[in-house]
């Protein structure tokens, strides 16, 4: 392998004999930071935070230290903090890997950032098919309460904070930050309109809130630990620390593998960490950040000019597995869920995959998502029942144009993104959908997967 | 359920277990409205599914009105109103679990369970269910059977699982 792994999050999943319990996370070193944590004002580590670049892990890559410095702390309403555990996106499953099977981690990184904004609540809103996943949780927080890690007076000092794991109910929107506090307010997870409702100003209860992802959260405490200036050295600028990459279908070893950012690009990743592709099988496409993100065409060439003024021009292979790569391609890193797609795939099926999860996931709220994210998921289940019609693609093109900038939350995006990609890098292919079928020539063999 | 109409409901029992739990839960929250979602996981944990009676309860529990308890059952896909199989299946639908042959996986459990897609068999027995994608796509195809995760459920597994079912029934 070119290039290994840089466990840093990951460094103790996975290791024979390492438990859940939190004497085996304080053997390992655990709950250091936290302790060193308690010994800092809360204002310097915002500002190691601030210093480590440290980008979001949940899918917008918004820097975590701004998010903390927008934070409202003159408005004297109680602060809170919510862990995004919602992990929803399809292709994602890296989250699910520290809550499983490191779940203190995700606990001292909660307790450290609490301290650090000041919060008097915090909670960890997972996804309600975890039960697993909220029964270890709930035991460990049990076990940090016992040794006074998190409760009252933590650490013997003047500083409370309890900590509540929050079951989601299969909802995909709840992990859209104000569709999340909706959730926990106990109502229907409709998010709320920016402005005015940024939840670092109007969060939970109207109060100053902050949500981060669990990759996020973990990161805080090696960054406690490293220096915000020593961990900014992970990476690339801009791009800093390690990212968890989740990646599936078309590969021979999908997995969860964690590296530096930009330290390998997303052909090594398939070809060199995954194993490369099935017998036989060529590449078509990758999904490079979740199913939200634009889908990428093998072949291509991605050109253009970088931030810092550098001139790229790569094949898909080339693009830097980090944040900056697949943003200046034209798509996005997103939860860092990378999906293969090889040759064997029939291309109208995948996206009318894709369309019947956003479909089923729109909350309704939004008129152009609701019907949209609908007939989009009927043109393409119609294409594949053998119905398809020359002017398919430009249909669904024309009501993805529809929905894309015009809801309340970027659902509307995620349905009309992968949509829009599809045609633009496949139309061919959707529009020789119905002239094959008309021929008689859409025949699959046997043996074929089925995607809808 | 027509919630301008006052019904006569049938009483509403929960064990001691259970109500232990919510008196726990209830005070860790600033808002009891909050309450209201994890109520619901706990009312169907017992009882299988939430009814009318329990809607009631759970409003009267936390002092907000039932519909404020219904707009949630209504919404969220893992809440229901009606009971279900005694063994509930559930089946990733989503794009990598889909690639690696779900498809054919739901069938299979459909055939092998003599359920109809997202129902429950004659006897009773079992529910079968496509859902959306449950975050563990590195081991597609992948179900959870009642609350518990079964990883790279290929066809052939998918088989066995489901002769599994069937003959602990007969036992």
């Amino acid at each position: 392998m070119a290039v290994s792994e840089h466990r840093l999050l990951l460094k103790n999943v996975d290791q024979p004999g390492y438990e859940t319990d939190i004497d085996c996370y304080v053997k390992h070193g655990g709950y250091e930071m936290l302790k060193k944590a308690y010994t800092m004002k809360p204002e310097e580590i915002c500002s190691e935070v601030m210093d480590s670049g440290v980008r979001g892990r949940g899918g917008a890559g918004f820097p975590a230290g701004l998010k903390w410095k927008f934070l409202d702390r003159k408005s004297g309403k109680p602060i809170y903090l919510i862990c995004n555990a919602d992990e929803s996106e399809p292709g994602t499953f890296k989250d699910r890997q520290v809550i499983y099977k490191d779940p203190h981690q995700l606990i001292e990184g909660m307790m450290i950032t609490a301290f650090a904004i000041q919060a008097k609540l915090a909670f960890i809103y997972i996804r309600g098919e975890m039960f697993g996943g909220a029964r270890i949780l709930e035991k460990a927080i049990e076990e940090a309460r016992s040794q006074n890690l998190l409760g009252d007076h933590i650490l013997g000092s003047d500083y409370s904070c309890d900590l509540i794991v929050h079951r989601g109910a299969g909802s995909y929107i709840c992990g859209e930050e104000t569709g999340l506090i909706e959730s926990i307010e106990g109502k229907r997870p409709y998010p709320r309109i920016k402005p005015p409702f940024f939840p670092a100003v109007l969060g939970l209860y109207q109060c100053p809130t902050i949500v981060n992802n669990v990759e996020t959260l973990c990161n805080v405490k090696h960054i406690v630990e490293m220096t915000g200036k020593e961990y900014a050295k992970l990476g690339k600028p801009n791009n800093t620390g390690t990212r968890i990459w989740s990646v599936s279908g078309h590969v021979q070893k999908p997995g969860y593998y964690e590296f530096e950012c930009g330290a390998l690009t997303y052909g090594e990743l398939i070809y060199d960490v995954c194993g490369g592709l099935k017998p036989g099988r060529k590449l078509l496409a990758l999904i490079p950040g979740g199913s939200s993100s634009k889908v990428l065409r093998a072949g291509e060439r991605f050109k253009g000019k970088l931030k810092d003024g550098t001139a790229f021009d790569w094949a898909l292979e080339d693009i830097p597995l980090d944040f900056d790569g697949p943003m200046a391609a034209g798509s996005m890193s997103g939860s860092g869920a990378v999906i293969i797609l090889d040759d064997s795939v029939d291309i109208v099926e995948v996206l009318a995959n894709i369309n019947a999860f956003y479909a089923h996931e729109s909350c309704g709220q939004c008129t152009p998502c609701r019907e949209g994210s609908l007939w989009l998921k009927k043109v393409t289940t119609r294409m594949c029942a053998g119905n398809a019609r020359e002017e398919d693609a430009e249909l669904i093109e024309s009501i993805a144009k529809q929905i894309d900038g015009r809801t309340i939350c970027a659902h509307g995006e995620a349905t009309a993104w992968p949509a829009m990609s599809f045609i633009h890098k496949f139309r061919d292919e959707f529009k020789d959908k119905a002239i094959k079928q008309a021929a008689n020539l859409d025949k699959k063999p046997e043996d074929f997967i089925h995607l809808v | 359920m027509d919630l301008t109409k006052t019904v006569q409901l049938e009483e509403f029992f929960l064990s001691t277990n259970t109500i232990d739990k919510i008196d726990k839960l209830v005070p860790r929250y600033p808002d009891t409205r909050s309450v209201a979602l994890p109520l619901c996981h706990l009312v169907q944990e017992e009882k299988g599914y939430i009814s009318k009676a329990a809607i009631e309860w759970i409003a009267s529990r936390l002092e907000i009105e039932p519909i404020q308890v219904y707009e949630i059952v209504t919404f969220y896909p893992m809440l229901r109103e009606k009971p279900i199989g005694k063994k509930h299946i559930k089946i990733c639908r989503t794009l990598s679990c889909a690639l690696n042959g779900s498809q054919e996986v739901c069938s299979t459990f459909q055939k092998e369970l003599k359920c109809g897609l997202n129902q429950t068999s004659e006897d009773g027995e079992f529910t079968v269910e496509f859902v959306e994608c449950i975050a563990s796509c590195g081991t597609a195809p992948v179900i959870q059977i009642d609350d518990k995760l079964h990883q790279s459920v290929t066809l052939d597994v998918a088989k066995k699982m489901a002769s599994e079912l069937k003959q602990n029934v007969l036992q």
